[in-house]
């Protein structure tokens, strides 16, 4: 049992000058074999392990992560968390995912820094008006909190935004989510690590997948670089490198791997107390606790690994905001990066079974994925103990792709794919 | 953001050039005849490789041409350039 993180452990450490910490995770050397074995050790990943152990009794687990945990995705987003989508399916999988994130803090006894700040995403030409209308109309069907705003109650919740009518794309209105937010993403891969670690799964890092053992149509075990580990149920949740993976089993996925980029700026006083997200312009912005300005930029339109992006694609982003927000014109980016994100043709993720008795795959969650990161774990973890789909993620299965039912979120999500 | 030579203008910006995706996706001649699974192979799956990949661009800001290319994506180095209709050249 770990200690309780609490405000008296707090007091208790600082005596002696905080070096008393218990680790929040082993760093153990792998078994030989497992019940499940997770690849991908980035918030998704953690949170499977997380919720095949607490909710499906499934102790002897190990998640495997080439480099450190949470250092991918994870630690490379804009940790914007929203659950305002279009279509039935994505509404129950990202608000099944938002309300796990509004007790995950005291869940995990880890501060993962959840904050309902909400989020507002812009309309600047009249389809952008209707569509956003129309999302607002099927998020309120769902049960979904999501409300219109004109020009000037917009102004009015964030009131560094130019709404001028004279700019090339005007603010002629926006939606609000006022449930939605953002959380700290390096503090999501701790906490579920922490919690995962407490019931007894073994954490690998510096491990990387190098081949599946299959027998015939089911799986044996894997090939890493700290040997061979067997197990019957392997969990592919490996974000941008998810059909690098595939390929080691024989399969192919429908995803294509591109550089996503984001940008910080030097850190400023409280300005913006919101996320501002506008589709039309590309320009999507929040405000760290740190007072750093958070940005992020597009995906370049070719594969690519390289974990770079091009330098116009965040000149095309810069543009838009200072057009935005003129207010930030002279403010300096500290740091800029990109991360390699896994994009679906109909910009939904799969979570789903395979061909291959024993592989699941959990990926295509392209530009959106941090949102979504405790509903993913949960539902995955179902789909794993259970060998079936969750009702939740039925909709999201590699079939779709043969039957035509695709979840076709391109319109609706809140910035262009 | 890297230097693309097109076969017809020469060495140009990434930024002037449109991605095409996967090349050498035969379209079905017999499209009637697919089954779902055909169909799902040729307009979903892609091989999406890490490594030496053959694609397709358009120089969309400039001649307006489509052509083929060699690329390593796990660095983004370009191997080779070469027009539609040639055959790709041997790794």
């Amino acid at each position: 049992m770990k200690n309780k993180y609490s405000i008296f452990s707090l007091v208790k450490n600082a005596f002696s000058y905080h070096e008393n910490w218990e680790k929040a995770w082993k760093d153990p050397e792998p078994k030989k074999e497992y019940d499940a074995v997770i690849v991908g050790g980035g918030g998704h990943g953690l949170a499977t392990a997380y919720y095949l152990a607490k909710k499906h009794n499934i102790k002897n687990i190990a998640v495997v992560e080439k480099g450190w945990i949470g250092g991918g995705n994870t630690g490379r987003n804009t940790t914007i968390i929203r659950s305002n989508y279009l279509w039935d399916a994505s509404a129950g999988l990202y608000d099944h995912a938002l309300k796990i994130w509004e007790s995950l803090s005291q869940e995990l006894n880890y501060n993962v820094m959840f904050s309902q700040r909400g989020v507002m995403n812009l309309a600047h030409n009249l389809q952008d008006v209707r569509d956003l209308k129309r999302r607002t109309h099927a998020n309120r069907l769902n049960g979904i909190d999501a409300i219109y705003l004109n020009t000037e109650q917009v102004k009015k919740f964030c009131p560094i935004i130019n709404t001028s009518q004279d700019i090339r794309y005007p603010v002629l209105g926006g939606t609000l989510q006022r449930r939605a937010g953002t959380a700290r993403h390096d503090a999501v891969a701790w906490g579920y690590a922490r919690g995962a670690d407490e019931m007894g799964v073994d954490i690998i890092q510096n491990c990387e997948v190098k081949g599946i053992k299959r027998n015939g149509d089911s799986v044996e075990g894997i090939e890493t670089t700290k040997g061979f580990i067997k197990t019957k149920k392997v969990g592919v949740v490996a974000a941008g490198h998810s059909s690098v993976i595939a390929n080691m089993a024989g399969l192919k996925l429908p995803l294509e791997s591109k550089p996503l980029q984001a940008l910080v700026s030097e850190p400023v006083k409280p300005i913006i107390d919101t996320v501002v997200m506008s589709n039309a312009v590309h320009a999507y912005v929040s405000q760290s606790d740190k007072g750093e300005l958070v940005i992020g930029a597009g995906t370049d339109d070719y594969v690519s690994y390289s974990q770079k992006g091009s330098h116009d694609i965040v000149e095309g982003t810069l543009n838009a905001i200072l057009e935005l927000y003129p207010i930030f014109s002279r403010m300096r980016m500290l740091r800029q990066w990109g991360g390699i994100v896994d994009i679906c043709p109909d910009a939904s993720p799969i979570i789903s079974k395979t061909s291959i008795k024993g592989l699941y795959f959990n990926c295509g969650w392209g530009t959106g994925g941090f949102k979504a990161t405790p509903g993913s774990g949960d539902l995955f973890a179902h789909t794993i103990a259970n060998d079936e789909p969750h009702k939740l993620n039925a909709a999201f299965n590699l079939n779709r792709f043969v039957s035509g039912d695709l979840v076709d979120e391109h319109g609706a999500a809140a910035v262009a794919h | 953001m890297f230097l693309i030579n097109c076969p017809f203008c020469g060495e140009r910006e990434q930024s002037e050039f449109k991605a095409g995706g996967e090349a050498h996706i035969v379209r079905p001649k017999q499209p009637t005849e697919l089954s779902d699974d055909e169909w799902a192979e040729y307009l979903f799956m892609r091989k999406n490789i890490k490594g030496i990949q053959f694609e397709r661009w358009n120089h969309v800001h400039g001649c307006r041409k489509w052509f083929n290319m060699v690329r390593d994506t796990s660095n983004d180095q370009i191997k080779a350039v070469y027009k539609m209709g040639e055959k790709p050249p041997v790794k």
